[in-house]
Formats: C-alpha cells, sequence, structure tokens
C-alpha cells in the first residue's frame, strides 16, 4: 500500500506546480519518486497503462479504479495464463499498488471490471535490465512443498491436542486435580501452536480459549481456562465446580477439540496464510504470553510462549528454501533472531518445561519482550517476500 | 519510460489541503516567521530544519512547543549493528524532519506493513528536530565492560550525574545508552518520529522510557516570548540565546582542544536531563509573597524583586528593611544565577510535563528539565548540587528522573549522526 493519499497526488500534479515552487524548502527526494512505476487507470470499458515497457526488476503499478464497479488488475505471462501478479477487489475510486519482480519477457496486462470475464488486455514488454531477477521455475513447487508440511504439521498438532485433551479431561473429571495441573500446560502447547489456525474457526475458539478478561456481561465461561481457574482457584471468593460441572465443562473441551480436529483434516494453506500465521503468532506472544495474561492462574506462560515460537518456527522453515531465494539477506536476520530469542527462552527451562511466569523478573520480561520485537519487525516482511 | 510519481512532503499536502494553497502556506509559514526570523535569516519562514549541518538542529534552534524525548538501551552486542542504525536513524530524520515519511517510499507490497506508520501523512513538518545523543552506559556498561570497542574514546566528562541531595531517582525514567530528542510545534509529529525510530531500532536497541513535554519552558532565541513553567513563572529568562553566538561557542560547543580522546564531539554538545515533579498542590496554597521570595522574580512581568523589567540584570545587593536582601539570599534566581556560579552558563530547553495523574488525585507534573553544556563537571553538576541543598523551591520539587548524554556534532550530508565516533 502507498504511503500517502494517492488522489492528491494526483490532484497535486494537475493544479499546481506555483505551489510547489512557493514551498521553497523541498527536497530532492520529492521529485525523484519511485523507480519502475506504471500508472493503471481502469473504468468501466477501458483500461489504460502509462507504459508498454519497463525494465525487468521491481515493478510497481499504481491501480486506479475510475470506474462504478469493484476492478482487479492482471500481469498475464505470455500465454494470457499464467497470472504473474494480480490486484483484487479494488472498489470504485480507490488506488492500489501491485507490486511484483518481472523477469524479461512479455506479458499482457488486463483490467477486469466487474471482476469477470477476460479483461481488458493490452501487451506489455518487460525490457533486460541486466538485473538478476529470481528464476521462478521451481517456485510452484517450493510453495506446494510449504503447504503439505504446513498442513501436515497442522494436522499432527490437533491429533496430540486431542489425544492430551481427552486425558486431561478424564483427569480433571476424576477429581485427580494435581494431576490434571500437571498435563495442562502439556495439553494446551498442542492448541498454542497452531493458535492462528484454531482461531479461524470463529465459533470454536470462544467456546474454547477465552480468558475470563475477554467475556461479554452475561455470556457462559467454557474451555481451558474455565478449568485453569478450578484447577488454580484464587485464595478466597470462589466457589469451586461441582461434580456435575466439572463433567459438562470437560465433555464440553473434548468435543469442540474433536470438531477442531474434524475440520483440520484436508486443510490447505497458501504462502501468504502461512506467513501471517507465523507473524499471527508472535503478535499472541508480544499482547498476551510476555505480559503474563494468557494464563493468570496457573501463570504457564512460558509454555504458551515456546508453543507460539515453535508454530512460527515451522510456518517460517516452510517458506524458507523460498525465501531463501526471493530475499536472503530476511532469511538470515529472521533466523538469528529465532535462535536469540530460543536462546532467552532456554534460561527459563525448569525440568521438562519452564519456570512459573511469577518468578521471571521485570527485566527478564523486558530482554523477553525486546527479542520477540527484534524477531516479529523482520518476520512481518515474510509474507510480502515470498509472495512477491 | 514508466511514469514516475513525485513523492510528497507532508508539508506540501497541507498546503493543497488548505483552500488557496499558496496563500494559505504563506499564511503559515509568516506566522512563525515573526517569531523568530532574527535568529536565522538564512532560515527565516522556513517550517522545517535541515537535519545535516555543522552543529545538530534542535540545541539553538528556537524551541519548537513539544518534546518528545526518548532514552534507548542498545540490545545488540554488535558494534555494526550500532553504527547501521545510526546511519538507518539519520536517513529517516533526515527525512522526516523535512515532513517526509520515515523510509523512503521503499516497494511496499499490499501484504507488507507499510514502511511509514502514517499517522503524521497530511502533517507539515512542524518544525520537526532531531537530536541523537550517546550515554556513558554505551561506552561501558555497569560492569565496566568495553560493549562496542568505544571505551578508549569515552569522553572524560561523559559520567553518571552524581547523587544529588533529595535525589528520588526511578531507575526506569533514568539513564539510557542513547537519547533522541524530538522537538515539533505538533506532538502528533514529535510522537510519530519517536514512534518510527524506535520501530526502525527494533532488534538492536529498545526503548528505555520515554517523556511527553507540552509546552517548552525555555526560550533559545531573543525573538521568543519567555514561557511560564507550571508554577506559573517565566522561566529561563537569562537562558543562552541563538543570538548570543559567542556565550554559545564558550558556553555550548565542545571544543576540539577539551578533551583530546574525544575529538569526535568537537562541535558537539552534553545533554542533561532532568525529570523535575512539582508538588503542584502545595505550591498552589502558597501565598503569592512566599512564591515571589522562593523564585526571586515577581509572577507577573518576571521582572528581579530588585527591581526594574524581565530583562532587568538583578541587583543582588541590593535590601530593604532590617538590611535584609530583596532577592532572598536561598532565592532560585540567587542560587541558579551566573554571577553566583563563577560565570558558567546553560542553555536550557526544558519543557512542562503532566502525565496524568498519582493514586491519590495529585497531579504528576513537573518540568523535563533538559541542559546543553559545554562541561557538565563545571556547569551543571556544582550548580545542581547547590540548588538541590539550598534552593528554597526544593521544597516544591522532586526529582524523579535522570540520564546525561554527549551529544555530537551535526553530520554533513554524506555522514551519519555520530560517525566520527566509529571512524
Amino acid at each position: 500500500m502507498t504511503q500517502r493519499p494517492l488522489g492528491l497526488a494526483a490532484l497535486l500534479a494537475l493544479i499546481l506546480p506555483a505551489a510547489v515552487a512557493c514551498t521553497s524548502n523541498t527536497t530532492s527526494a520529492d521529485a525523484k519518486g519511485n523507480d519502475g512505476a506504471v500508472s493503471v487507470t481502469s473504468t468501466d470499458d477501458s483500461c489504460e497503462v502509462s507504459a508498454d515497457t519497463a525494465p525487468s526488476g521491481n515493478l510497481v503499478f499504481h491501480v486506479k479504479n475510475e470506474g462504478d464497479q469493484v476492478t482487479e488488475f492482471y500481469l498475464y505471462a505470455e500465454d494470457g495464463l499464467r497470472i504473474a501478479g494480480e490486484v483484487e477487489n479494488i472498489g470504485p475510486g480507490l488506488t492500489r499498488d501491485m507490486v511484483l519482480r518481472a523477469a524479461p519477457g512479455n506479458y499482457l496486462t488486463a483490467c477486469k471490471p466487474g471482476m469477470v470475464g477476460q479483461g481488458i488486455r493490452h501487451p506489455f514488454t518487460v525490457t533486460d535490465s541486466g538485473e538478476e531477477v529470481a528464476v521462478t521455475a521451481d517456485e510452484q513447487e517450493l510453495l506446494d512443498t510449504a503447504n503439505q508440511q504446513y498442513a501436515s504439521y497442522v494436522k499432527d498438532q490437533t491429533e496430540q491436542l486431542l489425544a492430551r485433551t481427552r486425558e486431561f479431561v478424564r483427569l480433571y473429571e476424576a477429581g485427580r486435580d494435581d494431576q490434571a495441573r500437571a498435563m495442562y500446560a502439556d495439553a494446551r502447547v498442542h492448541w498454542e501452536r497452531i493458535e492462528p489456525v484454531a482461531e479461524s474457526f470463529g465459533d470454536l475458539d470462544p467456546k474454547m480459549d477465552l480468558r475470563e478478561a475477554d467475556l461479554e456481561q452475561g455470556q457462559e465461561w467454557t474451555g481451558w481456562h474455565r478449568i485453569e481457574k478450578d484447577l488454580w482457584p484464587p485464595r478466597s471468593g470462589y466457589q469451586p465446580l461441582t461434580e456435575q460441572q466439572r463433567q459438562e465443562y470437560g465433555d464440553q473441551l473434548v468435543a469442540d477439540t474433536t470438531e477442531l480436529y474434524d475440520r483440520t483434516r484436508s486443510m490447505t494453506f497458501t504462502a501468504d496464510q502461512i506467513g501471517n500465521g507465523a507473524k499471527g503468532l508472535l503478535d499472541e506472544v508480544a499482547t498476551a504470553k510476555v505480559t503474563g495474561e494468557e494464563e493468570i492462574w496457573s501463570h504457564t506462560d512460558l509454555w504458551d510462549f515456546q508453543a507460539n515460537i515453535d508454530g512460527a518456527k515451522v510456518a517460517f522453515e516452510g517458506l524458507r528454501p523460498l525465501l531463501s531465494e526471493k530475499d536472503p539477506e530476511l532469511e538470515d536476520t529472521i533466523a538469528q533472531r529465532f535462535t536469540a530469542l530460543q536462546g532467552l527462552l532456554d534460561e527459563q527451562r525448569d525440568g521438562d518445561g519452564f519456570v512459573s511466569y511469577t518468578e521471571l523478573s521485570p527485566s527478564e520480561v523486558k530482554q523477553l519482550s525486546d527479542a520477540v520485537n527484534a524477531l516479529s519487525e523482520p518476520l512481518s516482511q515474510l509474507t510480502a517476500a515470498v509472495t512477491l | 519510460m514508466p511514469e514516475q510519481r513525485p513523492e510528497l512532503s507532508r508539508r506540501r499536502l497541507l498546503g493543497l489541503a488548505g483552500a488557496g494553497a499558496a496563500i494559505g502556506a504563506a499564511g503559515f509559514a509568516g506566522g512563525i516567521e515573526t517569531g523568530w526570523a532574527s535568529a536565522d535569516p538564512a532560515s527565516a519562514g522556513a517550517q522545517s530544519y535541515p537535519f545535516h549541518g555543522g552543529h545538530q538542529a534542535g540545541i539553538v534552534t528556537p524551541a519548537q512547543d513539544r518534546l518528545h524525548f526518548a532514552a534507548f538501551d542498545v540490545t545488540s552486542t554488535s558494534r555494526e549493528d550500532l553504527a547501521q542504525l545510526l546511519r538507518t536513524w539519520t536517513r529517516a530524520a533526515a527525512r522526516m524532519t523535512q515532513g517526509l515519511p520515515a523510509e523512503s517510499d521503499r516497494l511496499t507490497p499490499y501484504d507488507a506493513p507499510p514502511a511509514d506508520t502514517g499517522e503524521a501523512l497530511g502533517l507539515p513538518a512542524a518544525r520537526l528536530t532531531l537530536t541523537f545523543g550517546f550515554g556513558p552506559s554505551l561506552f561501558r556498561d555497569d560492569a565496566g565492560r568495553d560493549r562496542f570497542g568505544l571505551a578508549a574514546r569515552r569522553p572524560e566528562a561523559l559520567q553518571e550525574l552524581p547523587h544529588f541531595p533529595a535525589d528520588h531517582l526511578d531507575p526506569a525514567r533514568s539513564g539510557g545508552d542513547l537519547c533522541v530528542q524530538a522537538c515539533a510545534d505538533d506532538p502528533q509529529v514529535a510522537v510519530h518520529a519517536i514512534r518510527n525510530l524506535s520501530r526502525l531500532a527494533f532488534g538492536v536497541a529498545s526503548l528505555r522510557w520515554s517523556q511527553l513535554g507540552f509546552g517548552r519552558t525555555s526560550s533559545t532565541s531573543t525573538s521568543q516570548q519567555t514561557p511560564r513553567n507550571l508554577f506559573g513563572f517565566k522561566d529561563g529568562t537569562a537562558n543562552l540565546k541563538a543570538e548570543q553566538p559567542q556565550q554559545v561557542e564558550e558556553h555550548v560547543w565542545v571544543d576540539p582542544v577539551d578533551d583530546p580522546r574525544a575529538g569526535w564531539l568537537a562541535g558537539g554538545s552534553y545533554l542533561v536531563a532532568r525529570r523535575i515533579n512539582m508538588h503542584i498542590e502545595t505550591w498552589d496554597r502558597t501565598s503569592l509573597k512566599e512564591q515571589e521570595t522562593l523564585i526571586g522574580r515577581d509572577r507577573d512581568e518576571g521582572a528581579p524583586l530588585s527591581g526594574g523589567n524581565e530583562f532587568t540584570k538583578p541587583d543582588f545587593d541590593l535590601a530593604g528593611r532590617g538590611g535584609i536582601p530583596l532577592i532572598a539570599r536561598n532565592s532560585h534566581v540567587r542560587l541558579a544565577h551566573p554571577s553566583h556560579n563563577h560565570g558558567v552558563k546553560l542553555l536550557r530547553r526544558g519543557y512542562n510535563f503532566t502525565d496524568g495523574n498519582d493514586a491519590l488525585g495529585r497531579l504528576d507534573a513537573g518540568l523535563f528539565f533538559i541542559a546543553y553544556v559545554r562541561d557538565p563537571a563545571t556547569q551543571y553538576v556544582p550548580m545542581q548540587n547547590k540548588l538541590s541543598r539550598e534552593d528554597g523551591l526544593m521544597e516544591y520539587l522532586q526529582h524523579t528522573g535522570s540520564a546525561i548524554f554527549a551529544v555530537p556534532p551535526g553530520a554533513a550530508n554524506d555522514e551519519f549522526v555520530g560517525q566520527a565516533l566509529f571512524a
């Protein structure tokens, strides 16, 4: 997306060289603008492209929809079938940028007002600038592999989640609280590793993972954290759940987990879903785990923390071969920062698990938070880097 | 050739947004111009200051209305990371001070977060200045380790400030390896700058503390009116001003001969920052007589109690009934005056702050004191010791934060700020 309103930019170009002159203190950067920017104006029956050729490398198309219908813009390979780049869902009056890396060759541009049909096509030539453009031959293969790996991971984690949840609930319903407490964090690890996927089911997530503070007034509280509070109750003012209530909440959790399991058997993922999933996991860490807000009764936040990082790492590793071709520098940075963060987490290991969140000093929390920020920032560039 | 898109400055967008762009822009500039045209004729009428130059902007620059001051801890152990951060910050600062987005309009696909955070789009440069400094801990950490191979070049005068009487410092509001002083006439522009610099620093440096200031408490130019602090008194009447180049040379800028091992600091300065809480509520129930006695000036005009107007030199010997001096012995003006401090002067650049209130319903407010000096050991430390010990005002003050930084000279066009330190 652009950083400034393009409408004004266009307006400016039209009306006021005089005003530009009178603000004497402009910088040279103002005049330079972008390299390789092509303007596209899409109306309901035309597609004006400001140039029919551009040098190879990074290309930017500023696509403005001046029609009344929603439009799309495509850059097709010479065969008119393979898509080199696309922007969808451009509402009337809006402008959107399409950024891509293009190799030399013949292409076709196409606006699709109304989002149907062949579109209004024009030939477009990318000349050889001498700049090396990564080969894309095996890109699809790498993407397919990433998708398969991630889909298998999700399947595997939901399998383990279901098995552990059953066991955990069995212990809890049987009143074997010590054993249930010992299993709680272990079972939840499998949920936390695929949290963005689990959360994508808008009906299941609130039933399974809402914290008490997330509730609306009058909303029934079920799921993991309801049971967490019953296992680690506050010192005073808490009414323990009855045996029958335990069974209700326990059975509900197993039923919901089974539903999640069923729905994740045949999921497929695109590169942007995997990349954004990795970023989403780090966002979870930054907002809930590093602050100790996720597990306010059990204080097992560091297990969740580790699990979120595990999930993000798997997503990253899946996309890594592709990233390695497209942006090796970003690949290095992300890999290093995963290592640094893992190093800090490892300092808090205790037996098979981690120390309680309450044992962390404020400076340890700050260190962890810094490392999360350090990783999240380059990780937020991952999706764009692999989809460009 | 593909069409090129002109890169707009935020300022220019604003000019256009107003009806009659040329008139709107000129009118806006005009208002400011009359304020400080005499300070620096070369840039009169400008709404922005160049980032690059011999000295860093934001020191003798006419004080802007708003502040966001930030101190950072360097989290990386790599010298190259640190230098790279300063390069990145320089590039972003040079852009933002001209009203441009923080990062050049790099190719940002729709699937990537925007390069600039966006809240300053459409706003003018607002005379933004960004001033960078290096804390003592950048050179050696608490354990004495030379973190980045810079210890040998640490300026002698860059020492942690001593404990002053009655200090009540919060470590979370003190110290820092790096600092950035963002001053602008629009708080959103200042905050935008710190936010984007923090973001660019992730992985190398993290925000340690930051302070917002909402009203300047000092003039750094004779063309500016003397502002008031939260005690209601004019503050900084006798401050060093841009129009006194010789005094600024003498009291603010580090000379090449000052410190042989810190030649990189020549043309720079030292920044002392103190977060000074004011006990607003008790002050407000103090009689005007007591208030003026403690300050040593009258409240309305700002004139010394020995008479005259705001800019009349105080006569510390003039006595009233019973031979008691009109300007009390423990008054702030007397204790802080150069004539009682071996002639030393500071360039003050502080801001009023209010960070909400405490649990007892008292305003958490005061003065975020910033001073630029050539040598803190002679210009600041002795004076603050004396003030903390003897100043009658101390009954209404509590120092809650403290930091010191060496502020390198300005960066030339092809340099990054502080580059000479890494040479």
